[in-house]
């Protein structure tokens, strides 16, 4: 027992990495703050493509998302990276994240964003339209907000994940709160800074997992 | 040499490719096989502890949505990280296999429970007391009455969670386990030539896009109607 709390507890390990994480925490947050408004973004202009009735416009989205949905997030940050410098492109890590967020939460984002648009009726659009708003208009203003509130569960369930996905800048060196434990971990031969650091994850998004959890029984009940 | 040839020397190159064409399949191998563990494990402890969770013991039923809850807010790759690192200081240590699968694993149990518990949530408590008012006991109204309703609502979300849980065995490389983003790394340190890379990314390709459109059919065979 004793050995426990030395190895995955230690008081005096845990003071001496505190500033280390803390400063990890910071990295996820502003991270944090970073992609989910770019995943959005993408998402958002992935959607309103989606709406084109042109089979050349909507076969080539169609796979574009599938191919992102299908790759691993993973092996697209690698492969910006570790392969991109072989074409002559350097990018540093937190470069290499942005992009690699955009283009695979975006694709999620995209097919959420898709489906709530969907869900809107289009005599809506049309009665929009006959009041004299535009296209661009009658979307932002009639279809977008009622969109947007249809699919707000898997809006924020997606926010989750990429949330969590941040931890894979750990992987090329961006100092989040995983990459930063990790060291602190490497330094002292000792578990407790990745405890603190799962502590810190629990603590943050556990409301957020109560919310969700909540909305999901919910929308079940609903349609079931 | 012209640009062309310059980009498909370095990306795509026969020659280091057919080198380390057998390290990529033994890493597309273990991928599958992680894979197969991480999904029949995860889903059926996620269905033990969703039946468990609907005996509506108190304080069980507390600590199952603790544990579903705490799997479900932290990144599957601390999970990893501090199976692989942390436990050995606790005398137990899991290999990269091991520690890969057990985590995945974890969180989709997490996931699963969530799901399937809301699947039995959603069928009206009238279903149960017809059940259970033409004899059928308890166990029997689950199995054959509850269950088949709340699974075919459960199957499109649960199928994209799968896949994107399944998708996380690339996480396994930080452990050094030789799944096909570790195989295709080391190949490419090796050579130092990012074709193997390239190889690894036409793997993920190859083995996810094919369930990613199946998913995509199921999701319209068993959409909810409205």
């Amino acid at each position: 027992m004793e050995e426990i709390v030395q190895s995955f507890f230690n008081r005096e390990i845990a003071e001496a990495a505190l500033p280390i994480v803390l400063a990890g925490l910071l990295n996820t947050v502003l991270l944090s703050l970073l992609v989910v408004p770019l995943g959005l973004l993408g998402g958002l202009m992935l959607a309103l493509v989606a709406q084109s009735r042109n089979p050349l416009v909507r076969w080539p989205l169609m796979a574009w998302v599938d191919f992102f949905r299908a790759f691993p997030p993973l092996v697209l940050l690698v492969l910006l990276f570790a392969g991109l410098p072989f074409a002559g492109l350097e990018l540093d890590g937190f470069t290499c994240v942005a992009i690699a967020f955009f283009l695979n939460t975006g694709s999620y984002y995209g097919e959420i964003l898709r489906a709530g648009i969907e869900s809107i009726p289009r005599g809506q659009v049309e009665a929009a339209r006959s009041t004299g708003l535009s296209g661009l208009q009658s979307m932002v203003h009639i279809v977008l907000p009622q969109a947007v509130r249809n699919v707000l569960p898997d809006l924020l369930s997606n926010t989750l994940e990429v949330v969590k996905l941040t931890s894979l800048g750990s992987v090329v060196a961006v100092p989040e709160l995983l990459y930063q434990a990790r060291q602190a971990q490497s330094v002292t031969f000792n578990a407790t800074p990745i405890v603190m650091a799962a502590v810190i994850y629990f603590l943050i998004l556990w409301p957020v997992v109560r919310i969700l959890s909540r909305l999901e029984n919910r929308a079940l009940a609903v349609r079931g | 040499m012209s640009n062309w040839d310059r980009f498909t020397d370095a990306f795509f190159n026969a020659k280091v490719m057919a080198k380390y064409l057998p390290d990529i399949l033994s890493g597309v191998v273990l991928t599958i096989e992680l894979a197969i563990a991480v999904v029949i494990s995860g889903l059926l402890a996620g269905l033990v502890l969703a039946l468990v969770r609907s005996l509506g013991i108190r304080p069980l039923n507390w600590l199952i949505i603790f544990v579903v809850d705490l799997f479900r807010s932290l990144p599957p790759l601390v999970v990893i990280v501090l199976i692989y690192f942390g436990l050995p200081s606790a005398g137990f240590s899991p290999s990269a296999f091991v520690s890969t699968w057990m985590s995945l694993a974890l969180v989709l149990m997490a996931f699963a429970e969530e799901i399937f518990w809301a699947g039995i949530v959603s069928t009206p408590k009238g279903q149960w007391e017809a059940a259970r008012s033409t004899g059928l006991g308890f166990g029997q109204a689950l199995l054959h009455v509850i269950l088949p309703q709340a699974l075919r609502l459960t199957i499109a979300p649960l199928t994209n969670r799968t896949i994107a849980i399944t998708k996380g065995t690339a996480l396994g490389t930080v452990v050094a386990l030789h799944e096909i983003l570790g195989m295709a790394s080391s190949a490419m340190s090796n050579s130092y030539n990012p074709s193997p890379l390239m190889m690894g990314a036409a793997a993920y390709i190859v083995l996810f896009l094919p369930v990613v459109v199946a998913a995509r059919w199921i999701e319209t065979k068993f959409s909810w109607k409205r």
